[in-house]
């Protein structure tokens, strides 16, 4: 199941490397996102304590929206996506892999973000940077995981572009709640071990019981 | 509708019609005077709009399991529930809270997770009104993620802080206090059950009238 999911993965990799659509919208959004926040934020050079934290969840979670809306839909206005599901694959292999690809998408975009945060919030985001990475990686994926599942069962409703982020932001808020709580912890004077693991252990959770139900839902409600 | 609809919705406008002279003969609490009397359609409330969670996140799992519409129609009529109680809950909560913590809202763990299970069941009915043919199984979803994303607002929060009081004082109330507490929390249970059954009786109706049309349509 794992190589099928390499190969959707691949396969909407090599499109994208090709287009490069989802990506540089998705960035250009994003670091759009940030410069506005910088806009209205930042004082006399000074910004906000702890806001760097909110900020770039904040742009996480929207260009994940973006990229999101745009996985399933390029399936959709290719008429490609029976073709997927009637492949001699399992479900769960094609949401794997669309949730990799997702993921692999935001992670791009956050290797950017990171950085022009840090440098326009004075935020030591990069101060700890093994912790900065796994509260990411966890927060991204709980993300993408819903995020995912969401928009597959979407692809095929009326007015999808509206409802995505109308159902997506009230379920992903324990997420949003976690990364900003746990990124906020990193930026403090004295870094308290603790509570950056309970974020991240939190996150996990959330990742594991997510990632399952998501597995169990895409069998169900991707029938045509 | 059933034999027991009449008369228990009977019970239930009687019970709220006296339930002011009740809780009026509750003791007065010294420290917030009277708008501590919140407290007695607020916590029944609150637990309405808890139970219709409960009642769609089950009915959505055996509707995913069983593709049984009759679980759909309950889920639905359960998600409307939970927006009702929730608006109580939410309106009643801040009036009582002002008094009480000097401030009309804060970020507490029951807050934050009740403020946040209103946004899930609004979801769900919009996603049901605008999603179109084949929104009932997503919506089944959103109310399984729903259900389980509640929990984890509730660790997440209670991590930071919490004010609010907790469910242990219910027991210890006085009896001048504790009768006319469960007392509404009988009347909101009663009408919950029948709002329920009212709502989920409309939908079988429109599934029937539904079927007939195009039982209809292939006659011809």
């Amino acid at each position: 199941m794992m190589r099928l999911a390499w190969l959707i993965l691949r396969k909407d990799l090599t499109v994208e490397v090709r287009s490069g659509e989802i990506a540089y919208t998705t960035l250009f959004f994003a670091v759009t996102c940030v410069l506005v926040f910088a806009f209205a934020l930042v004082r006399e050079g000074r910004a906000p304590e702890d806001g760097a934290a909110g900020i770039l969840w904040i742009a996480v979670v929207f260009a994940g929206n973006l990229a999101l809306g745009r996985a399933f839909e390029r399936e959709r206005q290719a008429e490609t996506l029976r073709a997927l599901l009637m492949a001699p694959a399992p479900r769960t292999a094609v949401y794997l892999g669309k949730l990799l690809g997702v993921i692999a998408l935001l992670v791009g975009a956050e290797i950017v973000l990171v950085p022009l945060i840090a440098l326009l919030f004075q935020a030591r985001l990069l101060a700890h940077l093994w912790w900065m990475i796994a509260i990411l990686a966890a927060g991204t994926t709980g993300f993408a995981a819903v995020g995912t599942l969401f928009a597959a069962m979407l692809v095929r409703a009326r007015s999808r572009d509206v409802l995505l982020p109308v159902l997506l932001y009230p379920i992903t808020v324990p997420v949003i709640i976690a990364g900003v709580r746990g990124t906020a912890a990193l930026l403090q004077p004295e870094l308290e071990v603790g509570v950056v693991r309970f974020w991240l252990a939190l996150l996990i959770t959330f990742d594991v019981v997510f990632v399952t139900l998501s597995l169990w839902t895409f069998e169900s409600v991707m029938t045509d | 509708m059933p034999k027991w609809f009449v008369p228990a919705a009977v019970v239930c406008g009687v019970m709220f019609a006296f339930s002011p002279l009740v809780i009026a003969s509750a003791d007065y609490e010294s420290t917030m005077g009277l708008v501590q009397k919140i407290f007695y359609y607020h916590m029944p409330s609150a637990w309405m709009f808890l139970l219709s969670g409960i009642v769609c996140g089950i009915a959505s799992v055996r509707f995913l399991t069983t593709g049984d519409p009759r679980h759909d129609r309950t889920a639905w009529a359960a998600a409307e529930m939970a927006v009702i109680f929730g608006v109580v809950t939410l309106v009643t909560g801040p009036l009582w809270a002002r008094r009480a913590w000097g401030t009309f809202w804060v970020w507490d763990a029951r807050t934050t997770s009740s403020l946040v299970q209103w946004m899930v069941a609004w979801a769900y009915l919009i996603l049901r009104r605008y999603g179109g043919p084949g929104s009932d199984k997503l919506a089944a979803g959103l109310a399984l993620f729903g259900v389980a994303n509640v929990g984890f607002i509730y660790v997440s929060v209670n991590y930071w802080r919490t004010i609010h009081p907790a469910t242990t004082v219910v027991p210890k109330l006085p009896f001048s206090m504790g009768f006319p507490l469960w007392y509404c929390v009988a009347a909101f249970t009663l009408l919950f059950v029948i709002l329920l059954q009212m709502r989920v009786r409309l939908e079988e109706q429109r599934a029937t009238l539904d079927t007939l049309y195009l039982s209809l349509d292939e006659q011809r």
